[in-house]
């Protein structure tokens, strides 16, 4: 078995359930409404700037992705060089949202930059209400703040939690441990010094 | 506060505390600072005084997209008492139910505002369970994050192993290469979770509309599964059985007799509930018709397994987008009509019935072969080669304290579990750990749908629909 990952072609097994038929047919499409497609291990992926992402979920919408199966974010913090399409830059933050179409059997997903220093993103809720708690997840985990969110409040988190737990830089924390070397100093960091906030 | 608000609006909280929200409607915020983000308001049910339109929308439980005026007639409190004030505040209570509360299924806090007994209003409270496990995840190796995933939906722990071993073996590029066995097996795990688990509903469900009879008989059977799965793993819950690369371990001997012996006893057991509770004018009284939800509605918000298919909608990601060998086996997605509380109990007292019908037929099918993948990236040798040698040793400790490397990508793969589809989008930066694990727990967004299921519904309904969600708060908190 080497690294690489392998492909499924058309004629997987079913284990692969998102083969879609995009990625099916041989003339896969490359861009779906300007916007590039990608493939990640057989799954479809769509990148698309910050100003044009509530216009293309709408557009999906209408085309058949009528669910938000997942909206989750990721901090690339620690891990900035990751491949993107060509004309994106990589920003700190992702919001990726993972759209089901039920008449047609096929997902995609959706990943969008999000810089660090304006950490906002339109939010989905008018165009798919179910996105309200993940969009309250994501914004407590990680203080991405979804802009006219009807509750954007945190939703995990107490309410006055200081920090966004899931981000690179909020450490783990530690338990001292009696009789080690550390015990007296050890405390609980909720900021890894040296890392910018 | 640090922040410039432009267009925000102030609210006042129970503390007398001020918080604003930031509505940026041009993106204008300050260099975010951590205090200034974590003062965004108090996520109870406020007065209405104290809500703007959309808010109020959403916890009347209005679904789809209404004017502000169509919002603001929902949110009007109707029936004013004579010789009172029109004023919500007077009218209506908001009270809490839970997060201790028989009813809740764990720590899950309702916050209810009543006009007697009429729910008008309806907030759920989570997080009380939040023990940061996506957080958790990041620092366990790919190897050891099914300890961690498995105590997520803590009724079902084998479907939640089963989907972070399948999105890892994604990311690797093996999921094609895990032997047929280790795939059979799988899913003989996952129709007996599914099996336990809507017992458990069984139990639950019965308990808190008081067919107290229900809930032993329910318990009761649940734990002739659980002994099956503490023959075969060693565990009754969290199990961490299935791994990257196929099982643990193989069945035990004298497997084959256990499972004929659960499908044989379990059938009567069914019948007996019918008799109990499906035909009886009580239970049907109280579950027909009550929690209602439409295709529309349920597709909106997210609602995915029994929730969705009450409305209707036969969507069972089993059978359309189907991972293992689901596609060899027969069975019926099993529908409802009505998408109210009686349809949810239905479907999930037949779908243990199509679980059996699935596990007959796993009994017939299951190949003979490996448990897991020889691929000694991701497998450890074998206990035996460990004695006489030095390699397998240094890779057994190798695998076990390092890890494997999985190559840089993100997957998202998703299956049917009992509540719905749970999905698992691992994010990997080529090291041994996942750089990003995110769990969708079906609970997390089904119960959504409480806040329109509850609308005009009485307080003893209210208990009848949060049952019929079947929310695990271990999965909703993660």
């Amino acid at each position: 078995m080497s690294n690489t990952p392998t492909t499924p072609g058309a004629d997987a097994p079913g284990a692969d359930q998102t083969d879609t038929a995009e990625t099916a047919v041989e003339t896969a499409p490359t861009e779906i409404y300007g916007h590039p497609l990608s493939d990640s291990r057989g799954q479809t992926v769509v990148h698309v700037p910050r100003a044009a992402y509530l216009g293309l979920i709408k557009q999906l919408a209408d085309d058949g992705y009528m669910q938000v199966s997942d909206l989750c974010a990721v901090d690339y913090l620690t891990h900035p060089g990751r491949g993107l399409p060509d004309g994106f830059a990589a920003e700190r933050f992702e919001v990726v949202v993972n759209l089901l179409d039920i008449e047609h059997r096929r997902r995609l997903r959706v990943r969008v930059q999000i810089p660090v220093d304006d950490a906002t993103c339109p939010t989905l809720f008018d165009v798919h209400p179910g996105t309200e708690a993940m969009e309250r997840e994501a914004f407590d985990m990680f203080g991405i703040v979804f802009s006219d969110h009807p509750d954007l409040t945190r939703i995990l988190m107490p309410e006055d939690w200081e920090g966004h737990p899931l981000r690179k830089d909020y450490a783990v924390g530690v338990i001292p441990v009696q009789f080690s070397n550390d015990y007296r100093t050890a405390t609980r960091p909720s900021v890894v010094p040296g890392v910018p906030a | 506060m640090t922040q410039t608000i432009d267009s925000g609006n102030t609210r006042t909280d129970s503390h007398g505390k001020v918080h604003e929200t930031v509505h940026n409607a041009d993106h204008e915020i300050e260099k975010a600072t951590l205090v200034a983000q974590t003062s965004e308001g108090g996520q109870e049910l406020r007065p209405r005084s104290e809500l703007s339109a959309k808010e109020l929308m959403r916890e009347v439980g209005a679904v789809l997209r209404i004017s502000e005026s169509e919002a603001a007639a929902l949110g009007a409190v109707d029936n004013v008492v004579p010789g009172t004030t029109g004023d919500a505040e007077d009218q209506t209570m908001i009270i809490n139910m839970g997060p201790q509360h028989p009813s809740t299924h764990g720590v899950l806090r309702l916050m209810l505002e009543l006009q007697g007994e009429t729910v008008l209003r309806c907030k759920p409270i989570i997080g009380y369970l939040h023990t940061g496990m996506e957080k958790t995840g990041e620092e366990l190796t790919f190897m050891q994050g099914g300890t961690n995933v498995t105590r997520m939906d803590y009724v079902s722990p084998l479907n939640n192993e089963l989907v972070f071993s399948m999105a890892t073996e994604k990311l690797l590029g093996i999921d094609q290469d895990i032997p047929e066995r280790a795939v059979w097996m799988r899913m003989l795990l996952s129709e007996m979770n599914r099996m336990s688990s809507h017992l458990l509903f069984m139990a639950t469900n019965g308990m808190d509309l008081g067919a107290v009879s229900m809930m032993l008989y329910g318990w009761r059977e649940r734990e002739e599964v659980l002994r099956f799965f503490q023959k075969v793993t060693g565990l009754r819950m969290n199990h961490n059985f299935i791994r990257p690369g196929g099982l643990a371990a193989d069945l035990p001997a004298g497997w084959r007799d256990d499972v004929l012996r659960l499908l044989e006893m379990i059938p009567p057991r069914l019948e007996e509930y019918d008799i109990l509770m499906t035909g009886q004018p009580i239970w049907r009284d109280r579950l027909q018709g009550v929690g209602v939800i439409t295709a529309q509605e349920a597709l909106a918000l997210g609602a995915t397994g029994p929730i969705l298919r009450s409305t209707g909608t036969p969507w069972d990601l089993r059978r359309d987008m189907p991972y293992l060998r689901y596609e060899d086996v027969e069975f019926d997605v099993i529908v409802g009509t009505y998408g109210d509380c009686f349809d949810r109990f239905a479907i999930r007292l037949n779908e243990i019935r199509e679980s059996m019908r699935i596990v007959r037929q796993i009994l017939d099918k299951m190949p003979s072969g490996d448990y897991r993948i020889q691929n000694k990236k991701v497998t450890p040798p074998p206990r035996a080669r460990i004695d006489e040698s030095m390699e397998a040793l240094i890779h057994h400790f190798k695998i076990f304290t390092e890890g494997f490397k999985v190559p840089e990508g993100e997957v998202y793969v998703a299956i049917e579990s009992p509540r719905g589809e749970i999905g698992c989008y691992i994010a990997s930066d080529g090291s041994a750990k996942p750089y990003r694990m995110h769990v969708r727990g079906p609970s997390f967004v089904n119960l959504q749908c409480l806040p329109h299921m509850m609308r005009n519904c009485l307080v003893a309904d209210a208990v009848a629909i949060i049952s019929s969600v079947d929310p695990v708060l271990g999965e909703v908190d993660r």
